[in-house]
């Protein structure tokens, strides 16, 4: 592309105009979440009648934000490490291996990715509260039903994303790895990984990213003891008021964990679609 | 071939799991009535207060008290309205309930058709303290006519006109006893750009129904007949919706704004702010208004009025029941704690916070200083409310009548019109899907 | 023994990695690797998904969900009902049906457009790109409620910024409903694309950055403009890009359930009725989770032909090309 005066008008109105697509919402956000209560429930205005920091304060009494917190933090991690375990492991089978299945394998569970999450959410419940009845492990309502949950809807596309980084690094690489008398595990660990590692960061951050916005099984499958923010945010309309300057405040807070740590890794997610799009 | 015995062999575990799922439902419902060892109570309650941290501290010194007096725990758990339904949903389905549950009373039909919850019979009615020291008309609600409730009342609610008494006295007004005094009112209360003679839920479906209902029951009309079949398309059914209807179409005294009302709290605002004259809301309104700044003496309550020649229905019988459900464990203290809760000690104490009325015969109303205004709607509740219908479709009827309420007044909002034949159209295809789904 | 000195260093050209079988390999490891996936995909999804294909030939209604192995048999009942578009609950499902569709195409079309659009601007280098790129991935990265509550604040008819900008600009009276009534549809789009549009961006800039630069310039050197250079380099580059992209997106749009359920709540308009949101509410709402898996199924059923119609054109042409 050469850079002509007809592709530099072209690049100022096209930043211009989705820059401020994109920035005029995460300005409302931020700007609603300074505003005293009346402002928000008046007129729109673009700067607020008086700065004020008492939606941040106010917020954590309006609902119990903090313990939402705690909770969307250790069920993201935790979905989001076992996640990346288990994909990198299935990746690497189905990258490195042939094998009876193989294709069944891979055509299968990319299919579980356009289940419509309404056709299991009832079934899964309901099987989550037997496994309970049964053999007495809690499920429902608990952040272990919520860990196991989410990490298998990031699962399909973290295996696809992550064989397709896999196939993109030299065999010989791990087959030097397995001739200086590593097992394929070793070479795994190794060659494969260390190579991959951008790879593996892109799926971590959807991963992370699936888990903390998830809403529909967020909103059966918790109870007070378990919720996350997904559905905790919800609850700043109550029955007397509509807190919208809580609620900004709320979504800036809960925004900024994964924004910063999206934004800190894009140059690998970046790098990790590109491997898996370009498969 | 390893790969499909792997396979089989983890389908077969799974499966059995979920063969084991078909089996499970009704482990839990023999071992009801024991008073085994550990006593404690898991008890859901809806959001009555503020916000649910306000609740929790409304109720936890009186749970407190509870287990001083018998030794009973309970364990609380308070939950958001948008939560509620889908939770009791899912307790049901799993059998994986807390023993006691508050619901909204007009969901009591539909919920005891799911055979879930215990039915306060001639024994469990005694234990709770016998049936005759409830107000009758709340005690209708706990279930189907003619068999044993399997609710009882627990907070009384009806709905009443609020007006603002400075914007009457201005405009020379008296309160309404009419419909159509109501309507003049509203016209001479609405001053374009400044003021609405009324603020409605208008984009809230479970509020709609209320006034279909409400409105329809005003012109002697029924949604279901005595076989539990919709009526919905009658003549009275459908003048009634229109009538509603038509505050915002052809009377014009609500912002079409209301048609993005998806809750009671954004129509009791505007009056509160003093943006409207009048809201018809339920007595709960009280806490809302003042908390956003309206002093108690500012606004009158009269009843909602009928047509002239209309029946004086001013409300439907709502509020907040009790249930148990069928298989708890700890039968025994759950009625305890049901007996507790619908006592007249632990009545005053709640009624006031969560602006309840009495659901007990001989209780006065504490939930307003206002004596004129507490005596209203004591009146409405006793005397001019109807229950909505104690039918198992009822809440088929809330979600189809009420959101084909929804789609026309966002219609009329958006500068379309409604007429009755729509209305009656409206109306037949709600009718449709409550007879498909039943 | 010798390719190992060979290798050590990496071969510069990019090996697909292509499966073969090794001798020495125990023939259980790609199964023990791939166990813990298989599991747990069977377990959170196949096998609910299973019961929830059993239960749409049931008659799960509230007077069964207590006790539901006691429900009885529908046969077809359900599908019959839901596929009856003669009567409200089959028509209400054809409406659905109807909206979804033209939100995914749109959507998806909506997104591409602007997705394509911003990453040729920021194709070639120039000063401040970073910046602009984080910025673009920020609606991205920020967790979907939080986002679409922003944009329901924002489309408040009285109180939202989008009536005020639209009023100060002299575009309307600032006095419109976007929440309910036919604007809905386009509140959706804008809400859900406001989102997916920097994924797509993302997806097609990476894609960009494999396409050698050496084309460009020998097509610059033929005297090729800008234009020509993106149909006749650009796009074939990226085809295989677009195939995934566009179908994805697809997959996403179609079942979309946070949008309409975070934006509308309870109070969705039709306009705004997506199908993963009415079936939630039949099964939900009305308790009648019977018909509601039935939905559901017959929803599964049209994304694999959708899914399987699109691989197999795409597939046919692509081996042609």
């Amino acid at each position: 592309m050469r850079e002509t005066r007809g592709f530099k008008i072209y690049r100022g109105v096209v930043l211009t105009v989705l820059g401020l697509f994109v920035l005029v919402p995460l300005y409302v956000m931020v700007t609603s979440s300074l505003k005293p209560l009346k402002d928000v429930q008046g007129a729109f205005t673009w700067w607020p009648s008086n700065l004020t920091l008492t939606p941040f304060v106010d917020m954590w009494k309006t609902v119990p934000l903090a313990r939402y917190f705690v909770n969307s933090t250790i069920v993201s991690v935790a979905a989001t490490v076992f996640s990346v375990a288990i994909a990198i492991l299935a990746a690497f089978a189905v990258s490195r291996f042939k094998f009876r299945g193989r294709t069944v394998f891979t055509t299968t569970v990319l299919s579980t990715q356009m289940f419509p999450g309404v056709l299991f959410l009832l079934p899964l419940f309901l099987i989550f509260v037997n496994i309970n009845n049964s053999f007495g492990l809690q499920l429902v309502g608990t952040r272990l039903g919520l860990i196991i949950t989410y990490l298998t809807f990031s699962l399909p596309f973290s295996i696809w994303m992550l064989a397709g980084y896999f196939d993109s690094i030299p065999r010989e690489l791990d087959e030097a790895a397995l001739v200086d008398g590593c097992g394929p595990m070793g070479a795994l660990w190794r060659v494969v990984l260390p190579a991959a590692r951008p790879g593996v960061i892109a799926v971590a951050i959807y991963s992370f990213m699936t888990a903390w916005g998830e809403v529909l099984f967020a909103s059966v499958m918790t109870t007070e003891a378990n919720r996350t923010l997904s559905v905790g945010l919800r609850q700043y309309s109550t029955q007397t008021n509509i807190y919208w300057n809580q609620i900004m405040a709320a979504a800036l807070i809960v925004s900024i964990p994964v924004v910063i740590g999206f934004l800190l890794a894009q140059r690998h997610f970046v790098a990790g679609v590109t491997a898996g799009a370009v498969k | 071939m390893r790969l499909r015995s792997l396979v089989a062999a983890v389908a077969a575990t799974a499966m059995g799991i979920s063969l084991a799922a078909c089996g499970g439902g009704d482990d839990k419902s023999g071992s009801s009535g024991g008073s085994s060892g550990d006593q404690t109570l898991t008890y859901w309650a809806s959001n009555q207060g503020t916000s649910l941290d306000n609740d929790k501290e409304v109720l936890t010194p009186v749970l407190k008290k509870f287990t001083d007096e018998t030794g009973i725990k309970v364990n609380l758990e308070v939950i958001g309205w948008n939560d509620l339904q889908t939770r009791i949903q899912t307790a049901i389905t799993s059998g994986q309930a807390p023993d006691v549950v508050n619901i909204g009373n007009t969901w009591a039909a539909s919920l005891q058709a799911t055979d879930a919850f215990l039915p306060f019979d001639g024994d469990a009615m005694t234990a709770i303290g016998g049936k005759d020291k409830f107000v009758p008309t709340a005690l209708a609600t706990g279930g189907k006519e003619g068999t044993d409730p399997t609710s009882v009342p627990l907070y009384g609610l009806a709905y009443g006109l609020y007006y603002n008494k400075a914007m009457f006295a201005a405009a020379g007004l008296q309160p309404p006893k009419t419909w159509e005094e109501m309507v003049t009112d509203a016209k001479k209360l609405t001053v374009p750009g400044k003021q609405w003679g009324m603020a409605l839920a208008a984009g809230s479906y479970t509020e709609n129904v209320h006034f279909a209902f409400i409105n329809a029951a005003q012109n002697k009309a029924d949604w279901f007949n005595g076989d539990g079949k919709p009526t919905f398309t009658g003549d009275g059914n459908v003048q009634g919706v229109l009538r509603y209807l038509d505050l915002m179409q052809k009377d014009k005294v609500a912002n079409p704004s209301n048609a993005q009302y998806d809750n009671g709290t954004k129509s009791v605002n505007d009056f509160a702010t003093k943006k409207v004259a009048m809201v018809i809301n339920q007595n709960n309104a009280d806490s809302s208004i003042v908390a956003n700044g309206m002093k108690a003496g500012e606004y009158g309550v009269v009843p909602f009025p009928a047509p002239a020649g209309g029946e004086q229905v001013a409300s439907h019988v709502a509020g907040i029941n009790l249930s148990v459900f069928k298989n708890t464990k700890h039968k025994d203290a759950a009625l305890k704690f049901v007996k507790y809760m619908t006592d007249a000690t632990t009545q005053s104490t709640l009624d006031k916070p969560f602006s309840a009325l009495p659901v007990l015969k001989d209780a006065k109303p504490n939930f307003t200083t206002d004596a004129a205004e507490a005596a209203t709607f004591q009146d409405i509740y006793n005397t001019k409310s109807k229950p909505l219908p104690l039918v198992p479709a009822e809440d088929q009827f809330e979600s189809t009548v009420g959101k084909a309420m929804n789609t026309m007044f966002a219609k009329i909002a958006t500068g379309g019109t409604v007429s009755a034949d729509e209305v009656k159209a409206a109306l037949k295809t709600a009718e449709d899907q409550v007879a498909a789904s039943s | 023994m010798a390719v190992a000195t060979e290798t050590a260093a990496p071969a510069p050209t990019k090996r697909r990695g292509r499966p073969e079988h090794r001798p020495g390999l125990k023939r259980w490891l790609p199964y023990a690797l791939l166990a813990p996936a298989v599991l747990l995909e069977l377990f959170i999804h196949i096998v609910p998904m299973l019961v929830g294909i059993w239960m749409s030939f049931i008659k799960l209604t509230k007077f069964f969900i207590a006790n539901w192995s006691a429900a009885p048999s529908a046969g077809l009942g359900n599908y019959k009902v839901a596929l009856d578009f003669n009567n409200a609950v089959g028509q209400g499902l054809l409406k659905s049906f109807g909206v979804t569709i033209a939100f995914s195409l749109i959507t998806v079309a909506f997104s591409w457009v602007l997705g394509m659009a911003a990453a040729v601007a920021l194709q070639p280098e120039f000063r401040g790109r970073g910046l602009v790129r984080t910025l673009f991935l920020v609606p991205y990265a920020l967790p979907a409620y939080a986002g679409i509550l922003t944009w329901n604040f924002m489309l408040q008819r009285d109180t939202g910024a989008v009536n005020h900008v639209l009023n100060q600009l002299h575009l309307s009276d600032g006095k419109t409903f976007w929440l309910i009534g036919g604007n809905a549809l386009i509140a959706l789009i804008t809400v859900a694309g406001w989102k997916l549009w920097t994924f797509a961006f993302l997806t097609l800039m990476a894609g960009m950055q494999s396409i050698p630069r050496d084309l460009y310039e020998a097509a610059s050197v033929d005297g090729a403009g800008n234009i020509r250079q993106w149909r006749n380099i650009t796009l074939p580059s990226l085809r295989p890009v677009n195939l995934v992209l566009v179908l994805v997106l697809f997959l996403w749009t179609f079942s979309d359930f946070n949008t309409p359920y975070v934006l509308f709540g309870t109070a969705q308009p039709p306009a705004g009725d997506l199908i993963t949101f009415h079936i939630y509410n039949a099964s939900f709402l009305t308790w009648n989770f019977g018909t509601g898996a039935a939905m559901s199924v017959l929803l599964l059923i049209f994304l694999m032909i959708v899914t399987g119609a699109y691989l197999l054109i795409t597939g046919r042409r692509s081996r042609r090309a």
